[in-house]
Parts: C-alpha cells; structure tokens; sequence
C-alpha cells in the first residue's frame, strides 16, 4: 500500500500541449493541464473510482494488521449494540425568554463588516441562542439575500476555539479589571500631555458611531493622532477618484443598466465592495439571453472571476493594463493623451462598443489597479455621459477616505524617531502584513506601552504588552455603511463568548465615559439626525434594528465635475517588459484575516483548484521560460520562496501570489500554511513588484490541488452558444439523436417532485454555494494531505473547465452536487439498502444504515459522494459543538454523505404546511446553495407545481442534464451557457459544441 | 429531582400543555422553565422540603437538569407538533402518563414500532380534540373511524428514510 498519493506527475510537455490544443481534434474543454496533454497517467488516474490512494489507510497499516483491527471492531461492535444509549440529561431555562421556542430556530437581522469596512446585511439563523448559520438579508441593498464565501464561514470565526480567550499582560493571562486601570494610568497619563505620543491604529472604519467616538477621542487627546490601515486597502481607489473629481468619492455602479461593461482588472461580480449586489444585477441583465444581454470586456494580468465571466477577456501585465486604460481613454474621447497599447484590436473592439452605448456603458476599475487606471475609468465614464446612468459618486464611505499606507509609513517614521509612547491596534495584524521594506516589528517595539484589541493571540499580539479579546461582529451592536453608503445596522447573537469588547467600548474608558451599552450608543448616535423627520424616533429605530439598516440612509448621488486636465496627474506611460510580481489578497482568506478559518483554507481557490496553500501563479511561458512546472520551487528574490502552479490565462512575464500566507502565530488551522508574500512586498509599490528575479530552487513541493479529482472524463459536459446562434437555434444544448427508453413504466410522483436547476450563464464559479452547504450540512474538514488523497468532503464542486488555447483559454465554471438521479446508479449496489429512492424522488443517503462499503460512490458517474475515510467530525471541541446545525446529523467514520437538497429545509416546511393541510409553496423551501448564490444561478422546487419556478426553469431551452444518455434522468440539470461576443473581435475557440459527441 | 405526573395530571387535572408548552408549535415538546413550577408552587407547598431544589434553582438562576427519559439516538429526528397536529394522542407513544408516579418508558421507541403507525396511522389515530385525553379508549371500530379521521385530516403514510434520518 502507497503512503503517498500517486498523483499523475510532470513534467509535462507544455508545447505539444499547445499544439494539442490547437489542432481541431484536440480537446475542446479541459480540466487541467494534465487532461489537455491526454497524459497516460492522467488516464490512468481517471480509471480509478477515486484518486488512487484514497482508499488506502496512510499510516501504512499491513493488510494482516488491517483484518486484525476489524476483528476486534467486530467484536466490539456486537458488545456496544442494542444497549441503552448514555444517560442525557434536559437542562431547561429557568426563566424562558421571549419568543424562544425550542427546537425552532429565530432569525435576527445583522451586518457582517468584510474588508475596508464595507457591510453586508445579513439575516443570522439562532438556535436555541446559538448562532450557526448566515443567510442574507433578502432587503438589504447591498445583499438582497445572498452573501459571499468569506461573510458564509465568518460564523467559523464566531466559534473558532483558537480565538483569544482572556485578557493576557505580557503573555500571561489578566483581566479586564486590570486592563481597565492600565487604560485609566493611560488616560490620566496623556491628559497631562494632551496625548502627545498616543496613537491608534485600525483598519478602514466606515462606522459613522464609531468614527464619532474617535472624533471625540481626539479632541480629548488633540496630540493624538489616528491611523488607518489595511495591507488590501482601498488607497488607489481612493487616490483615483481624487485625481479624477478632486475628492475621495466612492462609485457605485449600476451594472445592469449597462450594456458594455469593460473591467480594467476589476473582479467586481465576486469582489470588493457591493460584488454580491453587482453579480446579481449583472445576472439578471443575460440570464435569459434576451436582446438586452450585456457583454462584458475584461482586461486583466491575472484571471479573475469576472474575467472568466467575460465575454472577451485579455491578458496584460499590469503596466500594460494601465496603457490600455490610457489608449482606450484617449479613443473614447476623455480628452486625456493619445497612448498606445499592444491590444490593438482589442482597444479597437472595446472602444467601439463603448462608444457606440453613451450612459449605457460602464467602465470599471479594480481595487488594485494604479490610480490612474481608477482616474481614467472616471475619465471615460463621464465622457460617455455614464454618470448618473450606470454609476453615481456619493461621498466617501470611509470615515476618514485618508491615505492609508501614507499615514501608516508617517507613523512607523514616529515609532522609530520615539514620538509614540502609547500605540494600541484594534484588529489588523501590523507585524504580520506591513510591507517588509518598513520593518514594522523593530519600530513597534520601541513604543513604551502597547496595547492589542484582537480576535486572536496573533504576531501583533506576541510583542504587546496588554492582548485584549475583540468581540466577533456577531457579539456586537454597531453600524457600518454599505457599498452605497447606506447604514447598515449590526445586533449580537450571543454575548461574547471570551469577554470581548468592541473598540468603541475601549476608546470610551479612555474617555472616562464607560460603562454605557454600545447600543445606546449606536441608538443615540442616530437620534439627532433622524429625529427631526422621524417624530416616534424609538419604534422607528425598533424597526431599523429589526430589518437591519436604516431604510432610505442610502446618500443621495453626489455631483462631480471632472478636473480639467488628467494629463499631468497621469504622467508618463508606464513601460512593461520586465517580470512583474503581483500581490493579491486572497479570494479565500484575504488578507490573512481568515487564515485560521478551515472552511476558507479548505475550499479551492476559484480558478486555481488550490488548497491550503498559495503558489507562486505563472502563465506557461513564463514557467517555460523558468523551467519550472507545477510544484517546482522558485525563489523570488531573496525574501519568499514557493512552489510554482501554471495558470492558463495568466500574463506572460506576470507573476501572481497571494497574500494570506505563511502565518506563524494565529492557531492550529492557519499556522504555517503556505509562504508569507509580505516579505517581498514593498511599500512604495504594494500592488506589483517589477523587476524580481525568478530562480529555480531544484526541488519542488506537492500541492493538494483538486482540479482533477472526480473528474467525468471530459464528456460534453459544458455547453455554451453565443448569442447569435442561440437566436438562430435555441435548443443548442439539447441532445441530438439521443433518446434514451426503459423497459420499465417511470415513477409516478403523486406529491412532490424535487428538483433543481443550475443556470451557468449566471454562475461566476464563487464559492459561495460550496461554503452554505458546508455550514448547513455539517460537513467536516479534512486537511490537507487527505485533500491530496481526494477525500475532500465538500457536497458542491464547482468544476472549472478551460476552453481552447493554452495561453488565452476561455474558463466555465459548473457546479456539481448529487443529481437525485431518477434511476440511480448508486441505489442499485447498495447492499443494505442505506441509499434508495423517495417518493418524492430524492435519492436517500441513511447514514445509520452505511456500512462503508463504498460501492455507492463507485457507481456514481457524477462522483458527487463522499465518504468519512475518517472521523473528521470534531465531536470533542466544544465551541465546535456550538457552531452545529441541530437538524443534520453529524457523521461519523465510515459513512457515506452527499448533497439531500437540504432535505431538513424540506421536513420543515412540509411540517408547518401539513399542520395546515396544504402544499408546500413554491419558494418555502429555499436550499442553502440557492439562498446564498449572489447570482441566483441556483433554482430548487417542486417539479410537479406547473406554476414553479423550478418548473418554468425546466422548460428553458438552455436546460439540459449531465451524461444523460446513461440514462440516469438527473433532477438537477443545468442551464446551457449564452456568450455575447463582439463580431469584430474574431472569438477565441469558442467554437460551437457538438450536439452529444464526447470530445476530449 | 423526582416529578409525579400521576399526581399533576391524573391527580389535579393539569393540561399536558400547560408545562410542555411547545408541543404543538415545534420538534420539542419543551420541558418546562423553573418559572412555571413556581407559578404554583411560590403559593402551594412553598415550604415543603422536597420542592427545595426548585426554589434553590429559581433563587439562584441555576437550571434544575432532568433526567431524559425518552432518548431518541442522534440520528433520528421527531417532531411534536405535526405528530399532535394530526390527531396522535400523547399517551399513544408515552403512555398513561397521569398514572405514572415516576415516568417511565412505555414503548420501545424502535424503528419497527414508529412504523407501524406510519404504515397505518388509521390503527392509532383519535379526534384531535381528544389528543391530550389521557384516559381517551380507542372506539369500538377503531379501524373504520381511523380510517376516516386519516382522510379527514390528510394524514400521509409517510416512511421514506429521510423523513426521520438526515
């Protein structure tokens, strides 16, 4: 028996891969780079019924050992069967609080902050007062019910037991009584100076109670100043619109009133501020291929999302990026300087298209892309008469829109020079994630006192004198503003589970005013402004409370004029040419701030495959150039070394990787995964590096990748039109000549017939879905070496596909779950009939009747099944226990598990409407996947209601199931994918599919 | 902590809902809040030794922890309300409970028993305004008056292995 997973390994031969792909016989759609060579070993691979070495025990135990351990589990399984469970004690309420009802779960309305401080409103599912799963708030602007990845596994943080537990001074544990008088010494201390030498350090607040009580903090302490910072921070955005209108106004755009959308490097449907609300507006635009559909132009050096949502994306460097902004400016006529871009054609097609839809087009800048990537965007916009059409400015959401990484550098300066007696950090992890070049460590420590509000006993934390617990969001009362600018409101869930205080709750004993709840403060913060048009001010503010933000706060557009002339503020055209290193939060984990969230270190990175780790992300010339292919280790300078993983799209001579990484002190999941980028980065560029030399390291590392693990041999399996020829034959993605009969009469389904269809025309491949699942269902972590193992646990996976070239491919996303086939192949084999058929035409997983055979998952054609090769179900760690949905079992070792359609969702709402003796209402039972996807690709109902939307979604042309000639007769089917290219722009093999060939 | 349901029920005629409040609106029948012990027992029997652990439990904010009698495993999920909703006694499954100085467990709560009444609930149903009647007896032609209140209240014969295991 292997110890190590015998995964198809390189070299590969990348240019007969891409003569492979070139030639008409090649595949169309490919997995990987592995499939694309048609590699034996990857057809070796694909033979098994899992990734080889799944099945096998990994410490190496004999088969004789092996029959020995079933014997004595035998044996013991006949002495603990049949006897009384353990004695369970009921520990009821003493005094039963208002409107709990055991058993039933309560549903409060809430804000969970993501980075730079923006809002999502979220609707929190409690039970029993614990809070254990995240919806979103259907009324919210900025949600409208779906939410992303990151604010789904934020309840994992909530109950994270590696979270700070105490009050710690110098390391060892104190209390906040102790603390209380140090901050009060403090106090007393810096009046005498008016706060000369104290500083307080925080990420982006967008709180307008909060930046209040730092506004006060600072006409008490007049010396005292405050500092902003973010290593993913919004600076360029900020820095491009005062370079465009003169102040640091916020856009919110309008994306489904635009036709044209080009995207400068922007990953605007999955993220940054208001991606969720966008995605949708961005769906419903093409959803239905209707004469409206949008198109969408991406131009970006490293794949994105949004760009393989485009309907024409291009790789640049990010110099080249900026002069194709620059180029495309100047042809839409923003009056700014003629420059020039290699993409030609590109420019020509997208300038063209822009031009033609005035106040109908949209051009959108990324987060990270230079300011005047974001001036130019602004540029373009209002020379295309866009604003106030498909974008509007209102004032900046921020607090304070500073700097940032100009006032952290000031203070570093400050610390080094001894000017800062008093420095303490809410939140953020300075020692971590400054750029190496500022050496923040060495300046910190020569602060006298130095205090830390943190949710963990982090880097930071290690060289503070006081570590002082943060409540999690969802033990806090607060407001913060959404993408728009409207207050969303937040309301805890719990009490803190380990003392935490909120900043606001500090700052006021520093202001001598403590002992005041934060929700009067958050209340009567707002009771002066709203008062005078809101005249019964406390049921008013009741009801925000309750729907969870302030209903009409979003600000009114703002108006903005153009400054004259860009031209001196642009500067000179950047020239490319040298090796540039990109620096990119993470789409998992961020900026680092989700490192120790095993949910997000699990769950493949979008586009990547990845797991647990980051990479150094090369194109494959670039890793041709290099000599290196996936897992080879390259030192980039001196500072950080990592393994390599070719990414198809990528730009040449554009290395990309992600920040997050290589954390040493955070906890047990996020300790010492993959390597720390910050290293490298520097303060004056923080985006992108040029100029860093690439060496070869010689050895090379494995990485849990699962872009091949259950894979359906490449059948046709995607399938897309564009738009015209979808007009010209709608039943594209219909089977031809196929027609599938049985012997046997079908199923007649008297009550309901569940089912689900997955539209990837609006799936932008995010995660979300993945996540929900994962914190409905219960559904363990396993880590990385059983990843690599291909025994990862996830119910849903979104499968990436790409399409044509090596260098330039077109990437499809398709998530897959358990097709509730009509004649399961899985049911068939069981032998102790632990999976079989409802009558409602589920496909029933009983995971008390499992025995493990496995033969199940061996039939399944989808491999949508996954076994617990393991007990990956913590059932010792208690906050863990807390984080638990009550409905769903938690399983054990030796049991299958797949996707149930959220069979508890269904059991609910089929009880309340049997105690009313009705039928299920279309739209009551919503699956975890359908409610969070921000797209609302996912549809669920009944089949057997005409009138469903389920049933209207079945009807669609565009439907069709997956390896259906197998005769399976899958529930959930998909929605055929609709491009919407630019003629003039000759389409990179998107050629039309063939109708039920299995190409590749 | 002893409890005599023979003496609260079958003695002083207390309603099953008075203390086990959430029967009919959730999957727990809800064990009731010390609050409500003391409802009565802060005017009758306020003194007596035995209750003291109640009043220790109310003075003090400490719940009094009860010993489950009914314990389904993990992987089983019952519902009250809809069980209640649709004309399924409580002594059906619990027994003479108002007769019972100690509860005790009367039926076996296995698979095969829950699913002879899900094959033919006609075989155990009764009027719905006689599911908290301890004393209800069955009619005479059970199986004729079973076999109407079933339609009646649309009760369906549910056994798919979902409806209890997920």
């Amino acid at each position: 028996m292997s110890s190590q997973p015998n995964l198809p390994t390189p070299p590969l031969d990348l240019d007969a891969i891409r003569a492979r792909l070139a030639d008409s016989k090649g595949p169309q759609f490919w997995r990987s780079l592995e499939e694309a060579a048609g590699a034996p070993a990857f057809q070796e691979y694909l033979d098994h019924e899992f990734t080889p070495g799944t099945a096998e025990w990994s410490d190496g135990v004999s088969r004789r050992r092996l029959l020995e351990l079933m014997g004595a589990s035998l044996g013991l399984a006949g002495l603990t069967s049949c006897t009384k469970q353990p004695p369970e004690k009921i520990i009821p309420y003493v005094t039963s609080p208002e409107d709990v009802i055991p058993g039933k779960a309560l549903f409060f309305a809430s804000s969970i902050p993501g980075p730079g401080g923006i809002a999502t409103g979220v609707l929190v599912e409690s039970n029993m007062g614990r809070p254990t799963k995240i919806e979103g708030n259907p009324e919210h602007p900025g949600s409208l019910g779906a939410t992303d990845a990151q604010t789904q596994a934020s309840i994992l943080a909530l109950w994270d037991p590696d979270r700070t537990q105490s009050v710690l001074r110098e390391g060892r544990p104190s209390s906040w009584q102790r603390a209380q008088i140090a901050l009060t010494e403090l106090r007393e201390q810096m009046l005498s100076t008016k706060g000369a030498g104290l500083r307080l350090l925080t990420e982006t607040v967008t709180s307008p109670t909060l930046g209040a009580s730092i506004k006060e903090f600072l006409t008490v302490f007049p010396e005292a100043k405050w500092i902003q910072y973010e290593p993913a921070g919004r600076d360029n955005v900020r820095a491009g619109a005062r370079m465009a209108f003169g102040e640091a106004v916020t856009p919110v755009y309008h994306v489904d009133q635009a036709a044209v959308i080009v995207s400068l490097d922007s990953d605007f449907l999955v993220s940054g501020p208001g991606a969720v609300r966008y995605a949708r507006d961005f769906a419903n635009r093409r959803r239905d291929g209707n004469a409206g559909m949008s198109r969408l132009y991406v131009v970006e050096p490293s794949p994105s999302l949004t760009g393989a949502s485009a309907d024409h994306r291009l790789a640049l460097s990010s110099a080249e990026v900026e002069n194709f902004a620059r180029a495309l400016a100047a042809a839409v006529g923003a009056g700014t300087p003629a420059a020039a871009s290699k993409a030609t054609e590109f420019l020509k097609a997208a300038g063209a298209d822009l031009s033609a839809n005035r106040g109908a087009s949209l051009v959108v800048a990324g987060e990270f892309a230079s300011p005047a990537v974001h001036a130019l965007a602004h540029a373009m916009n209002a020379a295309l008469g866009n604003i106030g059409k498909t974008v509007h400015y209102v004032d900046a959401v921020e607090v304070d829109p500073a700097d940032q990484m100009a006032a952290f550098k000031d203070l570093i300066g400050e610390m080094n020079a001894g000017k800062v007696e008093a420095l303490l950090i809410a939140g953020g992890n300075p020692t971590y994630n400054t750029p190496a070049d500022l050496k923040f460590e060495e300046a910190f420590r020569k602060v006298k006192v130095r205090i830390r509000l943190t949710d963990f006993d982090d880097e930071t934390s290690a060289v503070c004198h006081w570590v002082l617990p943060m409540a999690h969001p969802l033990e806090s009362w607060g407001d913060a503003r959404a993408y728009d600018g409207s207050i969303s409101l937040s309301q805890p869930l719990i009490a803190p589970l380990y003392e935490g205080k909120q900043l606001i709750e500090v700052l006021a004993v520093l202001l001598d005013k403590g002992g005041r709840e934060v929700r009067d403060l958050v209340k009567e913060h707002w009771r002066p402004q709203l008062a005078a048009t809101t005249p019964a001010f406390d049921d008013f503010w009741q009801k925000c409370v309750h729907d969870g933000f302030i209903a009409g706060s979003a600000p009114a557009a703002k108006a903005v004029t153009m400054v004259k002339d860009l031209s001196g503020a642009l500067g000179a055209a950047k020239s490319g040419g040298s090796t540039e290193v990109l620096f990119r939060p993470c789409p998992n984990i961020g900026d680092g701030r989700f490192s120790n969230n095993a949910w997000l270190q699990e769950i493949p990175r979008p586009l990547t495959k990845l797991t647990w780790d980051n990479a150094v992300m090369m194109s494959p010339a670039t890793a041709q150039k290099n000599g290196a292919v996936n897992g080879t280790m390259v030192k980039l300078g001196n500072a950080v070394s990592g393994p390599v993983l070719i990414v198809p799209g990528q730009a040449d001579d554009s290395i990309l990787v992600h920040l997050g990484y290589g954390r040493t002190r955070v906890g047990k999941i996020g300790n010492n995964v993959g390597f720390n980028a910050y290293k490298l980065r520097t303060s004056s560029n923080p985006w992108v590096m040029n100029g860093v030399e690439v060496r070869n390291a010689g050895d090379s590392q494995v990485m849990a990748i699962t872009q091949e693990h259950s894979s359906m041999e490449g059948r046709n399996l995607i399938r897309m039109a564009t738009l015209d020829d979808f007009k010209k034959e709608p039943g594209f993605a219909q089977e031809k000549g196929h027609k599938v009969f049985s012997l046997y009469q079908p199923y007649e389904y008297k009550g309901y017939s569940w089912g689900m269809t997955i539209d990837l025309n609006a799936c932008t491949g995010c995660n979300a879905c993945t996540i929900a699942c994962q914190a409905e269902n219960n559904i363990s972590v396993v880590g990385k070496d059983q990843v690599n193992r291909g025994r990862s646990m996830h119910w849903i996976r979104v499968d990436r596909y790409f399409e044509g070239h090596l260098d330039a491919p077109s990437i499809h996303h398709q998530p897959v779950t358990c097709m509730h086939c009509e004649n399961a192949p899985c049911e068939s084999v069981c032998p102790v009939a632990a999976t079989t058929h409802s009558e409602e035409g589920l496909n029933q997983m009983t995971y008390n009747r499992c025995v493990g055979t496995r033969y199940c998952a061996n039939n399944c054609p989808y491999k949508v099944r996954r076994f617990n090769f393991y007990l990956y179900a913590d059932y010792e760690t208690p906050s863990l226990k807390g984080l638990r949905n009550p409905n769903v079992t938690v399983r054990s070792r030796g049991v299958m598990e797949k996707c149930t359609y959220c069979v508890q969702r269904i059991n609910a709402a089929r009880i309340e409407a049997e105690k009313e003796s009705r039928r299920i209402r279309d739209g009551e039972v919503i699956t975890a996947c359908q409610a969070v996807c921000p797209s609302g690709a996912i549809v669920f109902g009944d089949l057997n209601d005409p009138k469903s939307k389920i049933a209207r979604a079945k009807k669609s042309e565009r439907n069709y199931g997956l390896l259906t000639d197998l005769g399976t007769i899958p529930r959930t089917t998909y929605l055929a994918k609709v491009t919407n290219p630019n003629h003039d722009l000759a389409p990179k093999g998107l050629a039309k599919p063939a109708h039920g060939e299995a190409k590749g | 902590m002893p409890f005599s349901h023979k003496h609260h029920v079958g003695g002083l005629g207390i309603d099953c809902r008075y203390c086990h409040t959430a029967v009919e609106k959730s999957s727990s029948a809800g064990i009731p809040p010390t609050e409500t012990c003391m409802s009565c027992h802060s005017q009758i029997w306020s003194d007596a030794p035995m209750l003291e652990p109640v009043r220790e439990s109310y003075r003090s904010g400490k719940s009094i922890q009860w010993t489950k009698v009914h314990d389904l495993p993990g992987f089983v999920y019952f519902n009250h309300s809809i069980h209640v909703a649709k004309g399924m006694g409580c002594a059906v499954c619990h027994g003479r409970v108002d007769q019972m100085p100690l509860m005790y467990q009367q039926n076996t709560l296995f698979m095969e028993w829950c699913l002879d009444c899900h094959r033919q609930p006609e075989k155990y149903i009764r009027p719905k305004d006689k599911v908290f009647q301890m004393d209800y007896k069955p009619a005479e032609d059970q199986m004729v008056l079973g076999a109407k209140l079933v339609s009646e209240y649309k009760v369906r014969k549910l056994t798919d292995c979902w409806i209890c295991h997920r």
